[in-house]
């Protein structure tokens, strides 16, 4: 393809042989282990402080590393896990009902649609067990039974009851758990904790990552800081649709800043869409909102049969709608996976079928589970989120079936890592949604509180040892010339932001971009449709730096330039994004391909052709593409059937 | 609808701030509080003026960074609502709305509506937590909790740490905050081995932090977003007390 050439494969993931049951175990006896002696004379740099952030600055710090740890919120509990709703995946099964770790291994590797490594996924099912006691220990209220045991549900796609959680705020206590044995470190003196900085470039010493330049957002000043390795924990990047549910300042810059200086991207094209959000209201719109999917256990998705039916829903007769996904998946029913709920809700609005003003939304309806168990028994599981839905658009759920729709909400892409969660630049480590590693081209409900605490207590501290034990590194200055440039790279960019004086808002590019990305890199993507949209963000980028606006300097609090640096860097990784979604000529997980389709309409994916990781790395022309093969030793490839 | 916005305008720590009126028109009541921000923000920046900074994110009631006093009310009018959550249909066409940062000792103003609430974390560090290294905790099940208790303990454990409670308090006292993550912690079996010396810990950086002391004025739980109740300061006193007896028998 003219857009990209194509580079020697990966090879080497650093995943040990054997029976995959022995991998992690023997991973941990091979790597090298440093003297708790020495662990205070190494430092170790965490960019983020969510839940693979905070858990892995408090963990390494607790085996007596020093830690440095940076958010670029006011306080590190902002961190955008706290709006995790629904729940997190542990193997305990508790309920006796046929879990195993294989059996979530086997789930989580045929839910990503067979592209993601067994390995880590293995490793990620077995450590699963341990982050319950972990963060049971740490007081997180999880639900209980009468009994005083814990609570199980199932959850989007699984047939097991293993989802743990706390009420509709899974993610907030998971969080608040970890932020604590955070800040107990921080009282400690263990952890150097920068709030209101944000990382704005790598900095590479001989070939290792060796430290950042970063922003106080607070008083402008830019530093270099060094450590004797980095960890990046910043989170995903589906605010590059600008709609998303992921928090206003959520940001690809750390990661798209460590990819220009070498790290390769990975399968930058798998997005997750979301099938349960609040719909769009109006052009004003800023955020999206998710009503967690554990609503779809007792909620029912219909739309009339008709097209352009206008009447109030609770006036359809039951035989004029269509519960279309009981209808076409009549063995998982509502609680198909989210990829293909959200395109069977697209494919129903595409009909002419959608509802509310917008046209684009279908109805998620209790009026059966209220009938069955009553108001008191839904207010007590789905309180919350029925407040909040009425909060928002006016409308009480308990009356009137709620509106939904599909947005953008988790990216499985990321940076490139091997089994130790290193990145292609020694050195650098890359943990929770910010790497890519083990939800293939999709993820499954309650799996990225697991992996996020998975990578930050128990996979990173283990393995980022096997690297530290060659430091400490040799001490650098901020004259190093590495330094000097990655710092004149940032205070260049910044300069050149705030000179363009022009007539457009940040916000006003970032909008018109996610336009572009919903419509041709979104729930359905096509070769036509992904070429136009590489022809419309070059265009729209160059605009940008021709007509953006930003009032103020540089000396102080911005939030316009704060925006515009990441927007900026949102333009370079959409481009990625739709060549990458382009390249791939087949249908998996969140990446459909409208060429690449059964009869009915199913996702059809090419394993003899497309059965690998795609890892980019950045090019001045064009990106280059390094293919990792994938190989199913355990779970067989098959067309994943939810009928 | 059309409205007066007069809001906060500060510059710097370290500089004198000012009311600045504003109108805005054509909002619309699906808007949120912010969009509504969003909008005046959009409209000064191609205006040359700097917009108005506030704190905000997940812009969904959770991450506790917006907050600001709007009519005098801490997140606004609605109760049990943060202002990101607030939306427009809670105001009327013509209304004038003020709008200012939260205003205590220890929440010094940053910038316009932003504040630095680092005295929250520091509160946290003084002892809200449970001492349990990653690795060594036990298993799941090996210590039973009583349903009322682990929900009496998640109603506390929802403060989401905005601050709106020490807005709100004439004293401008974290009590409340701490006081949450007291009772969550000292109602679960987990938190027992560090209970007395907790409560010490978290209140003395409360005090440090410059905070005021808590005068049962109970302010602070009428604008709690997340209705963290008062009672739960009562649990911190008693905890308090006994730790001080003990610590006095001890010596």
């Amino acid at each position: 393809m003219d857009l990209y050439t194509e580079g020697n494969p990966v090879t080497d993931t650093r995943a040990p042989d054997g029976p995959i049951e022995g991998r992690w175990d023997s991973r941990r006896f091979t790597a090298k282990l440093v003297n708790p002696a020495n662990r205070r004379k190494l430092t170790v740099i965490v960019v983020g402080t969510g839940l693979a952030g905070g858990s892995a600055a408090a963990t390494l710090a607790e085996q007596g590393y020093r830690v440095r740890s940076y958010c670029y919120q006011d306080s590190p509990r902002r961190a955008h896990s706290i709006a995790a709703q629904g729940g997190i995946n542990a193997a305990k099964n508790y309920r006796n009902d046929g879990d195993s770790v294989h059996r979530l291994f086997y789930d989580t590797v045929k839910g990503g649609d067979f592209r993601s490594r067994e390995s880590n996924v293995h490793r990620l099912a077995e450590v699963s067990v341990n982050i319950i006691d972990q963060c049971v220990a740490q007081g997180v209220p999880f639900a209980r039974e009468y009994g005083g045991l814990l609570d199980t549900r199932s959850f989007g796609g699984a047939q097991v009851q293993r989802t743990f959680y706390a009420r509709g705020q899974t993610g907030q206590q998971l969080l608040l758990g970890a932020y604590q044995a955070l800040e107990r470190q921080v009282g400690l003196g263990n952890v150097e904790m920068n709030t209101r900085h944000e990382m704005l470039e790598l900095i590479v010493v001989d070939g290792r990552a060796r430290g950042i330049v970063v922003r106080d957002l607070v008083t402008g000043e830019i530093t270099t800081e060094f450590a004797d390795a980095v960890v990046l924990a910043s989170g995903g990047y589906g605010n590059v649709f600008y709609l998303s549910t992921n928090a206003k300042g959520c940001n690809v810059t750390a990661t798209w800043r460590a990819h220009r200086q070498g790290a390769y991207f990975a399968n930058p094209c798998y997005t997750q869409i979301h099938p349960t959000c609040i719909p769009v209201s109006g052009d004003h719109q800023s955020k999206l909102t998710l009503m967690s999917e554990s609503l779809r256990n007792d909620g029912r998705v219909w739309v009339p049969k008709a097209e352009g039916d206008e009447r109030d829903p609770r006036e359809i007769p039951e035989n004029e709608r269509d519960y279309y996904l009981e209808r076409i998946y009549p063995s998982f029913g509502n609680l198909v996976p989210r990829d293909i709920a959200s395109r069977a809700a697209k494919n129903v609005c595409d009909e002419g079928r959608g509802v509310g003003p917008t046209r684009l939304g279908v109805y998620l309806d209790f009026a059966d589970a209220i009938q069955r168990l009553g108001r008191t028994s839904i207010e007590a599981k789905y309180g919350n989120l029925f407040e909040m839905y009425e909060r928002i658009t006016g409308e009480d759920p308990y009356e009137v079936p709620m509106r939904i729709y599909p947005a953008v909400h988790y990216t499985m892409g990321g940076l490139w890592v091997d089994y130790d969660l290193q990145a292609t630049i020694p050195g650098l480590f890359v943990i929770g949604e910010a790497n890519f590693s083990d939800h293939g081209a999709n993820r499954l409900g309650a799996s990225a509180l697991m992996q996020g605490l998975a990578d930050g207590y128990f996979v990173l501290p283990n393995t980022i040892a096997n690297y530290l034990a060659a430091g400490p590194f040799e001490k650098l200055e901020p004259s190093h010339p590495a330094a000097v440039e990655a710092r004149r790279t940032v205070e260049e960019r910044i300069h050149r932001l705030l000179s363009v004086d022009g007539d457009r808002t940040v916000d006003s590019f970032h909008r018109e971009l996610g336009q572009i990305m919903w419509e041709h890199c979104g729930m359905e993507r096509s070769a036509a449709g992904l070429r136009k949209a590489v022809d419309e963000i070059r265009a729209l980028r160059e605009e940008f730096w021709q007509r953006v606006r930003i009032v103020g300097d540089a000396d102080g609090l911005n939030q316009s330039l704060e925006k515009a640096g990441r927007v900026a860097d949102f333009f370079e990784l959409a481009e990625l994004m739709c060549i990458d979604a382009l390249h791939r000529e087949e249908s998996c997980g969140g990446h459909f391909r409208a060429e690449h389709q059964s009869p009915d309409g199913e996702a059809q994916r090419d394993d003899e052709r497309f059965a690998y990781v795609a890892a980019w790395e950045y090019g001045t022309e064009q990106p280059v593409l390094h293919k990792e093969d994938l190989t199913f030793e355990y779970v067989h490839p098959t067309q994943r059937s939810y009928k | 609808m059309n409205l007066t916005l007069r809001i906060w305008r500060q510059t710097g720590p370290e500089t004198k701030g000012r009311m600045v009126t504003y109108q805005v028109e054509d909002i619309s009541p699906d808007m949120s509080f912010l969009e509504m921000l969003d909008v005046l923000n959009e409209r000064l920046t191609l205006a040359g003026e700097e917009p108005v900074a506030f704190d905000h994110d997940c812009r969904e009631g959770i991450c506790g960074m917006c907050g600001m006093m709007i009519n005098g009310n801490a997140h606004g009018p609605q109760r049990g609502t943060t202002a990101c959550q607030l939306h427009m249909r809670q105001f009327t066409d013509g209304d004038t709305i003020d709008i200012e940062p939260w205003r205590a000792r220890a929440f010094p103003v940053v910038k316009d509506l932003v504040v630095n609430r680092n005295a929250f974390d520091q509160i946290i560090a003084g002892g809200g937590f449970v001492t349990v290294p990653t690795g060594s905790a036990p298993e799941a099940h090996a210590a039973p909790v009583a349903k009322a208790d682990a929900d009496a303990a998640f109603e506390s454990a929802a403060c989401i740490g905005c601050g709106a409670c020490v807005a709100a308090c004439p004293n401008g006292s974290g009590m409340l905050f701490a006081a949450a993550k007291v009772t969550q912690l000292s109602l679960l079996p987990q938190g027992q081995p560090e209970r007395y010396t907790r409560v010490v810990g978290m209140v003395d950086a409360h005090d440090e932090a410059g905070f005021g002391g808590c005068t049962n004025a109970g302010e602070c739980t009428v604008v709690c977003p997340k209705g963290i109740p008062l009672h739960t300061i009562g649990r911190l006193n008693r905890d308090y007390l006994a730790a001080t007896a003990k610590n006095t028998a001890r010596s």
